[in-house]
């Protein structure tokens, strides 16, 4: 685990690059750092390698302050993937991938397994690949001796600088999908820093959008989403690219929700949840307009009574018009786990499930393809 | 008679010495660019890594090459006396810029992200030097190799000045005894030396500069 603490960093030119920075980096997680370019993405990074130095502040590696740890030995055992990838255009591939173990002396037959493992994982065929050099290789190819060149050494940790930024959509997604199977296979701590959200909302665990050398907001893609913090993170969302190209609101509703009408007893809807295990049940009239709720704990106390006369009358509703991207804002606001989902007319359609609106956004933007 | 036959009977009936003036000119020249790599890479190394240092570094050399050929062999000649190693040493000042100057060049103009891979990948100072600047600059130091040996074949052709022999001695005999075909028999092969010479390394640098580019 590597801890941030209040970390400020000054260049030497006076410059104020970070203020403050207090981040814990998850073991065995993907970590995304976010941001509009020049908000210190980079800096962070480099403090972890020690490739730049704080001004102040502490930075933990399981505990270990990293001034107590040679540069040189922090940065073999942590994997770099630059941001302008940086292969060595004087070195066949082979002798790229095996940099770190090269210099950690590791035995020649161990490192030869080593790299032909690698080139096997990312798809390259050892054979033809490894005598040749970065010149030799398309974008996507040299991008994946930059990911490759970095686990090299088995790294704990692997910190990437938009190792995909440079590649086109589909390459892009390729090496997306790769990572986020990779990242189950060897179980890295990994940071990886980019300016898409889409990246960070397909591959992250933890997201860390930054600005201005600040952190604006850290954590799940589905927190996120859920709780943008302010207008910059809606912003950085990006609202309107959501509403255009999202699913509609229709394919979130549960239409075989249960309801209950109001001249049904409570001990009928008491027994209606319990029997699908639920906890709350819309009230519907003999039109099936929505009326209101009933909660399953609200009514343990008021058994034998008509629905009509316990019932909270709610107009809270999602309705038809509603677009999928003010769904996440209402349940923000609203902070219910359900919301009815009601037509023009008043009537009763089904339920929305918040957890679910999440999730399927999440696998929206895991599965879009040629993202921008 | 025809004056290429004269040339070529010449040439001929003195290749042995011929052969001999042409080895010791060679070796002149490698002897005094040998010890210009030697001390010049170093040189260039350090300019590189102390900022500080190379604008110093840079005009002293640049100062070398600007004192004429003649001139510097003369001075050299007061305090080294006359003789083939007064040559070398005359030759290794003044192949002494291009190569300095090359090898500063060629390491400053290492990609940085190459070098930031390098250093994020636990390269120490020494090791980065090793396996990527000076690998690196290779085609920058051929292109001063080039230049230096250009340079160096032509000035050795003064050598018998300083008592130093050489394709020179051919030539400024012809000089003095007004004989066309000796001028020639000295200059031609000086000449196929420095299109040799000139051809290979750039050659050479062609083919290191493809494949790190
Ligand atoms: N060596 C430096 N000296 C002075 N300012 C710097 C230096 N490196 C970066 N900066 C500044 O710090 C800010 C953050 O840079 P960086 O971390 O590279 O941003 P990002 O990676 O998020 O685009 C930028 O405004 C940049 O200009
Ligand atoms: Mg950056």
């Amino acid at each position: 685990m590597i801890q941030l603490k209040d970390i400020n960093k000054i260049y030497d030119d006076g410059f104020q690059a970070l203020e403050n920075i207090n981040l814990t980096l998850e073991e065995g997680k993907i970590n995304v750092l976010i941001g509009p370019s020049g908000c210190g993405k980079t800096t962070t990074m480099k403090l972890l390698n020690r490739l730049t130095e704080y001004t102040d502040g502490e930075i933990l590696v399981d505990g270990e302050s990293i001034q107590d740890l040679n540069p040189i030995e922090i940065r073999r055992k942590m994997g770099y993937v630059i941001q302008n990838i940086g292969l060595f255009p004087h070195m066949s591939i082979y002798d790229n991938v095996a940099t770190v173990p090269k210099l950690l002396k590791w035995d020649k037959r161990k490192i030869k397994q080593k790299v032909h493992d690698l080139l096997h994982m990312v798809n390259l065929d050892p054979e033809t690949y490894k005598g040749r050099y970065p010149s030799e290789l398309s974008g996507g190819q040299q991008q994946r001796i930059g990911v490759i060149r970095a686990l090299a050494a088995e790294p704990s940790t692997i910190l990437m600088d938009e190792p995909f930024s440079a590649l086109d959509p589909i390459s892009r997604e390729q090496l997306q999908d790769e990572l986020v199977r990779l990242q189950e296979e060897i179980n890295k701590t990994i940071v990886f820093v980019t300016h898409d959200m889409d990246e960070a909302i397909k591959i992250a665990d933890q997201i860390i959008l930054m600005k201005d050398g600040h952190i604006v907001q850290k954590g799940t893609p589905h927190d996120i989403l859920a709780n943008p913090a302010n207008d910059f993170v809606k912003e950085f969302l990006g609202e309107d690219r959501l509403g255009s190209t999202l699913p509609s609101t229709s394919t979130f509703v549960n239409y075989n929700y249960p309801t209950i009408t109001t001249d049904q007893t409570t001990n009928e809807a008491i027994e209606q949840m319990t029997s699908e295990q639920i906890d709350q049940l819309p009230v519907l009239d003999g039109d099936n307009r929505l009326q209101g709720m009933v909660q399953l704990y609200d009514l343990f106390r008021q058994q034998d009574q008509l629905i009509e006369a316990v019932m909270m009358n709610t107009n809270q509703h999602i309705s038809e018009e509603t677009e999928t991207n003010q769904l996440v804002d209402i349940f923000t606001q609203k902070k219910e786990k359900y919301l009815p989902y009601v037509a023009k007319d008043g009537k009763f359609i089904g339920m929305i499930e918040q957890q679910q609106v999440f999730n399927s956004l999440q696998e929206f933007y895991r599965s879009k393809r040629g993202g921008q | 008679m025809n004056f290429l036959t004269e040339l070529s009977q010449y040439m001929m009936e003195n290749s042995s010495e011929l052969f001999a003036l042409t080895i010791e000119h060679i070796l002149m020249v490698a002897y005094g660019i040998g010890l210009a790599l030697l001390v010049g890479v170093p040189m260039g190394i350090i300019a590189a890594r102390f900022e500080k240092l190379a604008p110093f570094i840079i005009s002293i050399t640049n100062i070398l090459q600007l004192i004429p050929s003649l001139a510097m062999l003369a001075i050299l000649m007061l305090y080294l006396g006359l003789g083939f190693e007064t040559m070398v040493v005359g030759l290794f000042l003044y192949s002494l810029l291009p190569i300095v100057r090359n090898t500063y060049v060629g390491i400053k103009e290492v990609d940085p992200s190459i070098m930031e891979a390098g250093k994020g990948s636990g390269m120490t100072t020494f090791q980065l030097l090793r396996k990527v600047q000076l690998p690196l600059s290779i085609p920058f130091l051929m292109a001063g190799l080039r230049v230096a040996s250009v340079i160096a074949i032509a000035v050795a052709c003064i050598g018998p000045y300083i008592g130093a022999e050489g394709l020179g001695k051919e030539i400024i005999s012809g000089i003095s005894l007004q004989s066309e075909v000796k001028i020639y028999a000295g200059a031609i092969p000086a000449t196929i030396l420095a299109i040799i010479a000139d051809l290979c390394l750039g050659g050479i640098e062609k083919k290191t500069k493809k494949r790190i580019a």
